[in-house]
């Protein structure tokens, strides 16, 4: 039935028939009559501190849920705020919805004041975007953002509505199917190719599987594993892949790369047929890619097919979402005795080094390796970027049923604190911890105040070495330990006062007892809680 | 080596912008690119000459197939077609010169638009080559303002190239 109402109730109206419950969001004056309608609803929305962390928070909102999660901003420097935000969903392939204002229509083009063409400026890093310039289309125009933004390769879909369109009235009727001629994906992959997999990794002596976030966004991190312990084929993960696998699986070596753990890398450089799942070969994954095409047999296996080919040559390409694949693959894989490729692996795997304490600082790495066994197995662990992200990355003990979040592709600081309190309103009966630094703590502090309105319990670790980390080991290894603009000492503020200003729990330590006593108090609080841990400055990524 | 492109979107606004864009981000070259309305009013093609080799034609239609709007790409180097560019030139020509530009654009195939006491305007339609050659061929006489359209393109045969 068809009813006149104003275009901004049914944009919410939209959103409720979505099934949205939360969104993020900042508002201002070209968002206003949206909020208006907002008020009536029942949909929560959450306040951040800042446009690019409501992109976040959806970011780490959508992951938990696997359904795209929205974010709002307002016109011109909220929009434009947005932008790193859309960037670093894009680059993680992760479904969200940006609802920007926009200045009047007769207005667009004549520069007045907070006007910015968003969906010009976003373009590179969206799946797509609207500029909706007549308010009838509004509710095909969500209708198409939603399923756009969670099928096929999932990603960011922008909406840009002017004002005067979100307070026009319109006959409303939902739009329940997607009419769309263009966009198709691809989901079932073919058979034929399915057996020919099957038949060269049966054929395979030393097969690996490298696993990447595109099983996440199939939700398929069971059929993964079912697929490895039938076929007995050892598996890698990707940094977007971590927690795919318990870290303590038997066939799991690690994540690969240029940061990744030695048996992971030892996998890669000696099987035979890699298998690359939902893994779209980045280069911080996969330093040389045209050595591994030349010596290896590479099977890829991905929903977007541009990314077949676009980074290796493949031997058997297949496209396709990779759950039903999975159920497939392991429906005609052989069971095979891999015992003495997998005890290769072990070996390498059980050469640990040896690691330093330096008297005044806690290791981070044997402090993440406490903290994440102190933690529930179901925990949600998002990692900032940085040597943080590496220490949690590799030490960061993944249970059965926990879940690891970071920026991966785009790598962008001050992901974390608003990735985990959308991660937190997605699961709030989940323990929700936080890994930064002191460096990208400085970049989303203002989200403290989030924590704090919503009363959420996200438990908060600065790793502060009174560095930025990565890029002082970078000057001391490839620029002669010339070191510049890394130096955080001087402006560092006491981490744990802060968060007292804020109401928030704190502790600060600097040997491991204390980081012990202190990880018991983080573990039993169910309020928010922030811990700054004294890092050597020297500390080492790897 | 140069590749040509067709490739069918939505006539929306915007289209062309997130076509075009998607070159420069992805860093592909191209050479032209001329779009126009097809005989269905809400369908445009784009055709596109881009230079590059195998896999850079391919990543090329893959990329143009994510792109909400896109119909349907077809690289139609891979098979026969004809393709025309249209080029208009304004050429510095007195009376003495007339006769002999005119001879010139007689055995080119192109025809005089405009005339003026000092200058002679001509349009000629034909491959890109061709318009180059006859660029030179006129350039003697001192060229004012030459421009092109870009080139278009369809596939010899009986075959179209269908919506997906």
């Amino acid at each position: 039935m068809t009813e006149k109402i104003k275009a901004a109730e049914a944009m919410v109206k939209c959103l409720e028939q979505e099934g949205v419950k939360v969104v993020f969001g900042y508002p201002g004056a070209a968002i206003c009559p949206f909020y208006d309608e907002l008020y009536k609803s029942d949909i929560h929305h959450v306040l951040v501190r800042h446009e690019a962390n409501a992109g976040h928070a959806a970011n780490g909102y959508a992951r938990i849920t696997n359904k795209p999660a929205v974010c709002i901003a307002t016109s011109g420097p909220g929009a434009t705020n947005l932008i790193t935000a859309i960037a670093t969903a894009y680059a993680d392939s992760i479904p969200i919805i940006c609802i920007t204002g926009q200045v009047s229509t007769d207005q667009i083009g004549c520069d007045v004041f907070q006007e910015a063409d968003i969906t010009g400026s976003a373009m590179p890093f969206v799946k797509h975007s609207y500029l909706v310039k007549n308010a009838g289309d509004l509710p095909r125009i969500f209708k198409e953002a939603f399923h756009i933004a969670g099928t096929g390769r999932k990603g960011p879909v922008l909406i840009d509505v002017p004002i005067d369109v979100q307070q026009a009235v319109i006959k409303y009727e939902p739009v329940e199917e997607v009419s769309m001629r263009t966009y198709k994906p691809t989901f079932k992959g073919n058979t034929m190719q399915v057996k020919k997999i099957a038949k060269a990794l049966d054929a395979a002596k030393k097969p690996l599987i490298c696993a990447g976030g595109g099983v996440f966004a199939s939700d398929a991190a069971d059929e993964l594993i079912a697929f490895a312990e039938k076929s007995g084929i050892p598996a890698v993960s990707t940094m977007m892949g971590i927690s795919l696998f318990p870290t303590d699986h038997p066939l799991y070596m690690g994540m690969l790369g240029m940061h990744g753990v030695k048996t992971a890398n030892h996998a890669v450089s000696e099987c035979d047929t890699l298998i690359l799942i939902g893994a779209r070969v980045g280069d911080r994954a996969v330093t040389s890619p045209s050595f591994l095409a030349e010596n290896k047999k590479i099977i890829h296996i991905d929903i977007d097919p541009a990314e077949i080919g676009k980074n290796i040559e493949t031997d058997i390409p297949l496209v396709g979402d990779c759950k039903a694949i999975l159920n497939e693959l392991t429906e005609y894989i052989e069971k095979k005795d891999r015992s003495e490729w997998l005890s290769e692996l072990n070996e390498v795997k059980n050469s640990v080094p040896t690691e330093n304490e330096t008297e005044g600082y806690v290791n981070p790495k044997m402090f993440i390796r406490k903290l994440s066994n102190a933690l529930p197995d179901n925990s949600v662990c998002v990692a900032d970027v940085g040597q943080n992200q590496i220490w949690a990355c590799n030490n960061f003990n993944i249970k059965k049923g926990g879940r690891f979040l970071t920026s991966g592709g785009m790598g962008t600081m001050g992901y974390s604190v608003p990735a985990a309190v959308g991660a937190k309103m997605a699961a709030p009966d989940k323990e929700v911890v936080v890994i930064c630094g002191d460096g990208s703590f400085q970049m989303q502090m203002m989200e403290l105040a989030t924590i704090v309105q919503e009363n959420i319990a996200v438990k908060i670790i600065i790793m502060r070495n009174n560095r930025l980390g990565m890029v002082r080991e970078l000057q001391t290894k490839a620029y002669k330990d010339q070191q510049i603009a890394v130096r955080l000492t001087d402006g560092n503020p006491d981490f744990a006062m802060l968060a007292k200003a804020y109401g928030i729990d704190s502790m600060s330590v600097s040997n491991m007892s204390e980081a012990e006593e202190a990880i018991g108090k983080l573990a039993a609080s169910d309020k928010p809680f922030l811990l700054e841990v004294n890092v050597f400055k020297n500390e080492s990524t790897l | 080596m140069k590749h040509t492109i067709s490739v069918l979107v939505e006539n929306h606004a915007g289209v062309l912008s997130r076509v075009s864009g998607l070159f420069s981000r992805r860093g592909f070259n191209i050479d032209s690119l001329a779009v126009g309305v097809t005989d269905d009013p809400e369908i445009s093609r784009i055709t596109i000459v881009a230079d590059g080799d195998e896999h850079t034609a391919q990543q090329l239609e893959k990329q143009l197939n994510k792109l909400i709007d896109t119909l349907k790409v077809k690289n139609l180097s891979e098979g026969e077609f004809i393709s025309r560019e249209l080029q208009m030139i304004k050429i510095n020509a007195n009376a003495a010169q007339r006769s002999e530009i005119l001879t010139i654009c007689e055995i080119m195939g192109a025809k005089v638009v405009d005339l003026t006491s000092n200058t002679v305007t001509v349009e000629i339609c034909d491959t890109t080559p061709t318009l180059k050659r006859f660029a030179e061929l006129v350039r003697p006489y001192g060229i004012k303002e030459l421009v092109r359209t870009g080139v278009i393109a369809i596939e010899k045969g009986s075959e179209s190239l269908k919506t997906k």
